[in-house]
């Protein structure tokens, strides 16, 4: 098994933190991982993404063109990454703010209104969780307990009171995802 | 027992400096390297292992803080990207001219001049042909994932004093901000002043009370001495090329064509390897881990087997020269690179391979 | 024919009015007769045995007139590049706090490629002895302008004297690391009369004692003629020195204890 995955949305939305619960996920049980950043100055409340590789075998490029899943949570990156989505493949987002919709017939698109789900739940910050969720449901790599160890590991200790909220969120999402 | 952690190429290789029993780094911020001295002043190393871990004034000033402690037998590290090292470049002379141990990480980002802080591979020609002035080499080692980033910090050091020569690691901004599972090594302990006087009797720590002092330069005015010295240093490189030449291969055994690439290129190029395969054409991939001493001879090797040879790099065509040298003529070489900060993808290289080479 | 001067039969115990100190080597200086170096050299050596700090020392030589000053200390020594001297000794003190680590440098070295490496090494305090030798002149690379030359001082490179106005002003890199809070001890002395020898030396036995008290830089400058350079006789050079170096760079101490004099 080898799952491509880009995250891309503004910073601030959690994208790079989320990659990164997903790689330690995957190192939870026993894959490769890899997570390569957009780095610079756009990381500076521009636009963020983040590819994230997990596979049963030794991972070759962490750079990519097409991959088997794109999470899509801003315009700009709609427009950029919805053509990377390989045929086949998953485009997961969220239409808060999408002006555009994804129009490509060849490949299963869905959305998660995560964004409003994350106001309901009264905190802006399980954002990223609640389309970790959705995703899951979609593409159900790795395992629940992973996802809480990795959080776990991922996480400062200071923060780890918040894992149980957290993973509240990824229930959420797994619940409110949907198919366009 | 060993540890798994999920790192940036960055964050590995200052954990792994820790680790290695490291005694001095000094270092300067500049994208995208910064990570590293940013880590260590996190961890406290100086708390940990006693460590001293210093942000310099300067690049230039950083550079000799490390020819200092190397002078003095410590295990000594300094850290930047591109422009940086073209400041240190002075200080790298001196320290290969005066035979010191020390090691020295190039995060590379795209030039020339302040360019770009994207990744790029567009140092090889300052790394493996001059840099700074005079007729010295540096043992170059060119990771390729965050795991090498901590493997070769302790390789590095290794070397360094085996040889008594300033090694660098020549990364890139994607190895260096990529993060990947990374399996660390237990703590070595820092050897103490008595070890080191022992272990390196050349270095100045306080001259012996039976015994001539140290005298730690890279100047000689008498031109004979100076040539003789060269030559001991020519006659070390030569050795180097004979017992350290490192390199990996993939897929070569029934290839048709060869992809020749180092560092995060040659990540690509695995995957472009596939990709071709899938499509029918038997490519494989030869990885120079040493770019100094570069693996001339397995390079030679296979284009007596290969019908064409791509050279893959992050840059405008450097390292494919010492393809050409290496298979002198008896078979197509191209070079294949993007630069200036864009990274090519697996398909592009993919399709150099076809135009440039197969349909060429 | 050389004729030697040796006689053995004079030089006996009762005779012995002078005798080089044993953190001296015995080449033969490569500095200019009559130029402060060597003196400048000889005060340090002394400190350094009279201390009995011979095999704890790890000094730093400069390039410049002194670049092979480690030739002539009977001590470890590193050689460092252009103005990096400060930069060395703290990696050396940082890695060694139990040694005894000084700089040895001159006016070009010191005050221009390594104004940054100085300024920095004062500001962190790095708990080492600076000697600075400051004659005004690039001496080795044949009596070039320095950062310290004198306005309307002829040079090489000025030689028609030092217009400040094209060439910018003399540089007193003393009085400014003495402003610094990392200075400890900040003083500037000579060594062209007994009397200013003895002091000197005194200056720079307190210096090295100031590092036994890990409370930063001390800092001699050591104000030298050049007479070469000059091109003045040794002698000429001197009351030169005391007739216009003294008056921009007036000798004393600046900064003692931490504190600023006066």
């Amino acid at each position: 098994m080898t799952e491509e995955i880009i995250i891309a949305g503004f910073g601030g939305q959690g994208v790079l933190s989320m990659g990164k619960i997903l790689a330690y996920s995957g190192i939870m049980q026993d894959q490769e991982v890899a997570w390569m950043p957009s780095y610079g100055p756009e990381m500076r409340g521009g636009t963020a993404n983040v590819t994230v590789i997990l596979s049963d075998e030794r991972i070759s490029s962490p750079i990519l063109n097409q991959f088997d899943t794109a999470i899509i949570l801003n315009q700009q990156s709609m427009d950029k990454f919805e053509k990377a989505v390989k045929p086949g493949g998953i485009l997961l987002y969220d239409p808060n703010g999408i002006t555009r919709h994804p129009s490509r017939t060849d490949i299963s698109i869905y959305r998660v209104q995560a964004a409003e789900a994350a106001t309901a739940m009264g905190s802006a910050k399980t954002f990223n969780m609640i389309v970790l969720g959705a995703f899951l449901k979609l593409k159900p790599i790795v395992k629940m307990e992973n996802v809480e160890k990795g959080l776990t590991k991922s996480l400062p200790a200071r923060h780890h009171k918040s894992i149980p909220m957290n993973m509240e969120a990824v229930a959420k999402g797994l619940e409110i995802v949907e198919k366009v | 027992m060993k540890e798994l952690k999920l790192m940036k190429g960055n964050e590995a290789f200052a954990e792994a400096v820790i680790r290695a029993g490291v005694d001095g780094y000094f270092g300067y911020p500049i994208t995208p390297q910064s990570e590293v001295l940013e880590y260590l002043m996190a961890q406290k190393p100086y708390e940990r292992t006693g460590m001293v871990v210093l942000q310099a004034e300067s690049e230039v000033a950083a550079i000799n803080m490390v020819y200092g402690g190397a002078a003095c037998g410590k295990k000594v590290v300094t850290s930047s990207s591109s422009p940086g090292i073209s400041l240190k470049q002075e200080g790298i002379s001196y320290i290969a001219g005066a035979e010191l141990p020390a090691l020295i990480l190039n995060v590379v980002r795209g030039g020339p001049g302040l360019g770009t802080i994207q990744p790029s591979q567009s140092d090889y020609f300052q790394s493996t042909k001059g840099g700074g002035h005079g007729d010295y080499r540096l043992i170059v080692l060119a990771p390729a994932s965050v795991q090498e980033m901590a493997d070769f910090a302790g390789l590095g050091f290794d070397l360094a004093f085996k040889y008594r020569t300033p090694v660098l690691i020549l990364s890139d901004g994607v190895i260096g901000q990529m993060m990947e599972k990374v399996e660390l090594n237990p703590q070595v302990k820092r050897r103490s002043d008595e070890e080191v006087a022992a272990e390196c009797p050349w270095a100045t720590t306080g001259r012996p009370k039976n015994g001539p002092r140290r005298i730690i330069t890279s100047l000689e005015l008498d031109s004979a001495k100076q040539e003789i010295h060269n030559m001991k240093l020519q006659a070390k490189y030569k050795e180097m090329q004979e017992n350290e030449v490192r390199f990996e291969t993939f897929d070569t055994e029934d290839a048709d064509y060869l992809l020749v690439a180092y560092g995060s290129s040659a990540r690509i190029c695995q995957k472009a390897v596939q990709i071709a395969r899938k499509k029918g054409i038997k490519v494989g991939l030869l990885r120079p881990i040493t770019l100094f001493p570069y693996p001339t001879e397995a390079i030679s090797k296979l284009a007596s087997q290969v019908k064409g040879i791509l050279s893959v790099e992050m840059s405008a065509g450097q390292m494919v020269e010492d393809v050409r040298l290496a298979v002198n003529g008896r078979v197509k070489v191209e070079h294949f690179g993007r630069y200036g900060g864009i990274v090519p993808t697996p398909d592009e290289v993919v399709k150099a391979l076809e135009t440039k080479i197969i349909g060429g | 024919m050389t004729e030697t001067f040796d006689k053995p039969e004079i030089r006996t115990p009762e005779n012995l009015v002078y005798s080089k100190t044993k953190v001296l080597t015995d080449n033969v200086l490569s500095y200019c007769p009559g130029c402060g170096h060597g003196t400048a050299h000889r005060l340090v050596a002394e400190v350094i045995d009279e201390m009995g700090i011979q095999n704890d020392t790890i000094g730093v030589a400069p390039v410049g007139c002194s670049v092979l000053a480690y030739n002539f200390f009977d001590i470890d020594m590193q050689q460092a590049a252009h103005g990096r001297a400060p930069a060395l000794a703290t990696a050396i003190k940082r890695l060694y706090p139990g040694k005894f680590v000084f700089t040895y440098q001159g006016d070009g070295d010191l005050a221009a490629i390594g104004t940054a490496e100085t300024i920095h090494a004062c500001n962190r305090g790095e708990n080492i002895v600076i000697i600075f030798i400051n004659n005004g002149i690039y001496g080795m690379t044949g009596g070039q302008m320095a950062p310290t030359t004198l306005p309307g001082m002829p040079t090489s490179t000025s030689p028609y004297g030092r217009d400040t106005h094209i060439m910018g002003n003399p540089l007193k890199m003393t009085e400014i690391v003495a402003t610094l809070p990392g200075t400890y001890m900040v003083t500037r002395q000579a060594v062209h009369t007994p009397a200013a020898v003895r002091k000197a030396k005194k200056a720079i036995r307190m210096a090295f004692e100031n590092q036994k008290l890990d409370k930063g830089v001390s800092f001699v400058e050591i104000v030298s003629n050049c007479n070469s350079g000059w091109k003045l006789s040794p002698v000429k050079a001197n009351e030169w020195m005391v007739n216009n170096m003294f008056p921009f760079y007036q000798l004393g101490d600046i900064k003692m204890n931490g504190e600023l004099v006066k």
